[in-house]
């Protein structure tokens, strides 16, 4: 008698006991390490709008709101703190600052980096200290190309996919093309766009193809007259830019004022960003990019039609591609974690996070290179046409994942310049 | 030829807009030995001024050509009185200070103008964009140029000519360059060294924001833009010579045809050409081509 009276008290026990930890894990929150630029140039195109996609989404998570597939409150029952910290200053205050959000703030996680310098300075202090960090908007190809990491995921595409689109599209949809032009950031990312555009073209026209100019202004130059002037002089069938944030803003102010861009084709791989701003400057026939299946071709869904309309009515602006790196970064990180299930350990989550598939408001991300830590999406191009003055698209070809990013641990240029084999477009 | 002639133009467009961002550094530097780093949010403020009063002039539905005025007034006004409050509010309590110092104290400003305007504006882009397609383009030789920029050629030659009868042909001008020459014995002489000090600041700071009020036009107004001019112009007046107008003007064009004739001839060297200039010519006149060597004082 006394064995069952002993037992039936054990479990009574333990049943409170785990019913108590688990209302007060429920009660704990979940906090997060948050780094996008809220000063400087990149600011306003990016950080801030990746920033109010940080706001919408974490509050969404937190109030269990966001639409399916999405289920639960918070991170596997936890509420999202986030904590914020500005993205300027350089690589070496970023890792400074790292330390700080793991040390000092005791942070769950890092979402973050806008920057590829700091995609690149991150990793390895991320391993060091053990924390799960998710890069949401870099595009250099070398985070995962250089380095195997545990604790590091991005649940974006690289900017090599940008390019090799972008050299698909023009290939297929500029007719007698023969010569390209490039005014491109003078960094590793206006460098490496110019050389994946370029070889990717090399390679679709068996190795024919002329190069007329190619210009590498200053990052954040803002005149760029002589380089017009050089385009002009140098005409070419198709011009490259892989400019972003206010550079584009820039040089579409000067060049359409001087005829460049009606006079010529021109291809902007992320100028998807100065569509809300500057849409009436670009002429018809441009072709634009978003660094993916964003904005205005991202996928319908519940989720689109919800983050849309969501994010413009509480910012009073249309969502653009550095929004979407952020809501998928978060949604990523929740997924995992959810997975992972209740008061599961940064190792397991990883697990979890490693090779997951999920739907995102701008369509299936597929963590399927870098071993399970990089994703790879599909890239979608358009030529912008008018119809009764409201900006749209015609045109619109959309890339399979595995038609526009190297297979799992292929170099990029290696890639390329082998032919790029294993590619499927169909 | 079609090259040659673009060189020509880009240069002469570069070289005007270099040189009135640069004019208001080297006129305050020359006079009262600040080398003011605020100078670049004198410019970002101009440009912020400028495109908030140009967008909100165009809803008002008023005539377009008269948005050129509100574009600069708007930029005269916000820089002339913020350069008011910096220079009573503060730089006077630092006068006689070392230069080192003051280049401390301006980089303060510095700081705190970025902070303000980022409170005041927030951070999302400005656009003034209609003034820069209003003029329309003139096309010749097979190229096609903005009408604006020819007009900031104009506009930096009427400023150039202003700084130059100013200084030369007007009392307040000889007065200046009294002060330029020796501020003691100008003081000694009764002049009133702490007027022309702030005369001074206000006109540089006054050039300054209107540097960037005519740049808005042309490009998205962003945080941080002023940082970003600030060291092209440091360029600028090291190779013309600190506090030189006439050397900021030569500075100028140098730079802007080094810029534009590497853009077109060699792309690869456009952003080391500037400072290849400015070296070669410091490594000949450390003092910059137009600034006279000074016996220094004990």
């Amino acid at each position: 008698m006394k064995r069952p009276l002993l037992t039936a008290a054990t479990v009574a026990c333990a049943m409170t006991t785990g019913a108590m930890s688990l209302n007060v894990y429920a009660n704990e929150e979940y906090k997060l390490g948050l780094v996008t630029f809220l000063s400087g140039a990149a600011s306003g195109p990016f950080g801030i709008p990746a920033k109010n996609a940080a706001d919408l989404v974490i509050d969404a998570i937190n109030d269990g709101t966001l639409p399916a597939p999405i289920e639960g409150k918070g991170i596997d029952g936890r509420m999202i703190t986030p904590v914020y910290v500005d993205e300027a200053g350089g690589a070496t205050k970023q890792t400074s600052e790292f330390r700080n959000l793991v040390e000092r703030d005791g942070v769950d996680a890092v979402v973050g980096y806008i920057s590829s310098g700091d995609c690149l300075a991150i990793p390895a202090v991320a391993e060091e200290l053990k924390m799960l960090t998710v890069l949401f908007d870099c595009g250099t190809p070398r985070v995962f190309e250089e380095a195997d990491y545990e604790y590091v995921f991005r649940t974006h595409s690289t900017a090599s996919m940008d390019n090799i689109g972008a050299a698909r599209y023009v290939h297929e949809n500029v007719p007698d093309l023969e010569s390209v032009a490039g005014i491109n950031q003078n960094y590793s990312w206006g460098h490496d766009s110019w050389r994946d555009f370029t070889e990717t073209l090399k390679v679709l026209r068996g190795g024919d193809l002329e190069i007329t100019t190619e210009q590498f202004p200053k990052l954040f130059a803002g005149q760029y007259g002589a380089e017009i002037s050089a385009l002009q002089v140098n005409s070419a069938d198709v011009i490259h830019t892989s400019f972003w944030g206010g550079d584009t803003d820039a040089f579409v102010l000067q060049a359409a004022a001087r005829g460049l861009l009606a006079d010529n084709q021109v291809i902007f791989t992320a100028g998807e960003t100065a569509l809300n701003s500057l849409g009436d400057h670009l002429p018809d026939g441009a072709i634009i990019g978003a660094r993916g299946p964003f904005g205005p071709f991202a996928p319908e869904s519940e989720l689109n039609t919800w983050f849309q309309t969501e994010f413009t009515e509480r910012f009073g602006t249309p969502p653009t591609f550095p929004a979407y790196h952020m809501a998928h970064a978060l949604i990523g990180l929740k997924l995992a974690q959810d997975k992972a299930g209740v008061g599961a350990s940064t190792e397991e989550v990883i697990t979890a996070f490693e090779g997951l598939e999920f739907d995102g408001p701008g369509g299936r991300v597929e963590m399927s290179r870098g071993k399970g830590h990089q994703a790879a999406t599909e890239m979608v191009y358009g030529r912008l046409k008018r119809v009764d003055g409201e900006i749209t698209f015609t045109d619109i070809t959309r890339y399979p994942a595995d038609c526009v990013n190297p297979p799992e641990g292929a170099e990029t240029v290696e890639w390329i310049k082998a032919g790029m084999p294993g590619a499927e477009c169909n | 030829m079609k090259q040659l002639l673009a060189i020509l133009v880009d240069g002469s467009v570069y070289a005007s807009w270099l040189f009135i961002i640069s004019a208001g550094l080297t006129l305050i530097y020359g006079v009262m030995r600040i080398l003011n780093m605020s100078h670049g949010s004198f410019y970002a403020l101009g440009a912020y001024s400028g495109a908030a009063m140009v967008g909100w002039y165009f809803s008002t539905g008023s005539v377009p050509w008269f948005s050129f005025v509100a574009l600069i007034a708007a930029a005269l006004v916000a820089g002339i009185s913020v350069g008011l409050l910096v220079e009573r509010g503060l730089l006077r309590f630092m006068y006689g200070r070392d230069e080192v110092v003051m280049i401390l104290v301006t980089y303060g400003v510095l700081l705190i103008m970025e902070d303000a305007i980022k409170l005041i504006w927030g951070v999302e882009p400005y656009f003034a964009y209609q003034p820069y397609t209003l003029l329309g383009r003139t096309k010749f030789a097979g190229l096609s140029f903005a009408n604006y920029d020819f007009m900031l050629i104009g506009v930096s030659i009427l400023i150039g000519l202003a700084l130059w009868y100013g200084l030369n042909r007007t009392r307040n001008g000889k007065l200046l360059r009294v002060v330029i020459h020796d501020r003691e014995i100008a003081s000694a002489l009764g002049i009133n060294v702490a007027r022309i000090f702030t005369i001074t600041f206000l006109i540089g700071a006054g050039i300054g924001s209107l540097a960037g009020a005519l740049t808005a036009p042309g490009l998205s107004v962003v945080p941080g833009m002023g940082i970003e001019v600030i060291v092209l112009a440091f360029a600028v007046v090291v190779i013309g010579g600190l506090g030189s107008i006439t050397g900021a003007l030569v500075g100028a064009l140098i730079v802007g045809m080094a810029r534009a004739a590497a853009v077109h001839l060699y792309p690869d060297v456009e952003l080391f050409v500037i400072y290849a200039v400015m070296g070669l010519v410091l490594a000949f006149r450390p003092q910059g081509l137009f600034a006279v060597a000074n016996a220094r004082k004990i």
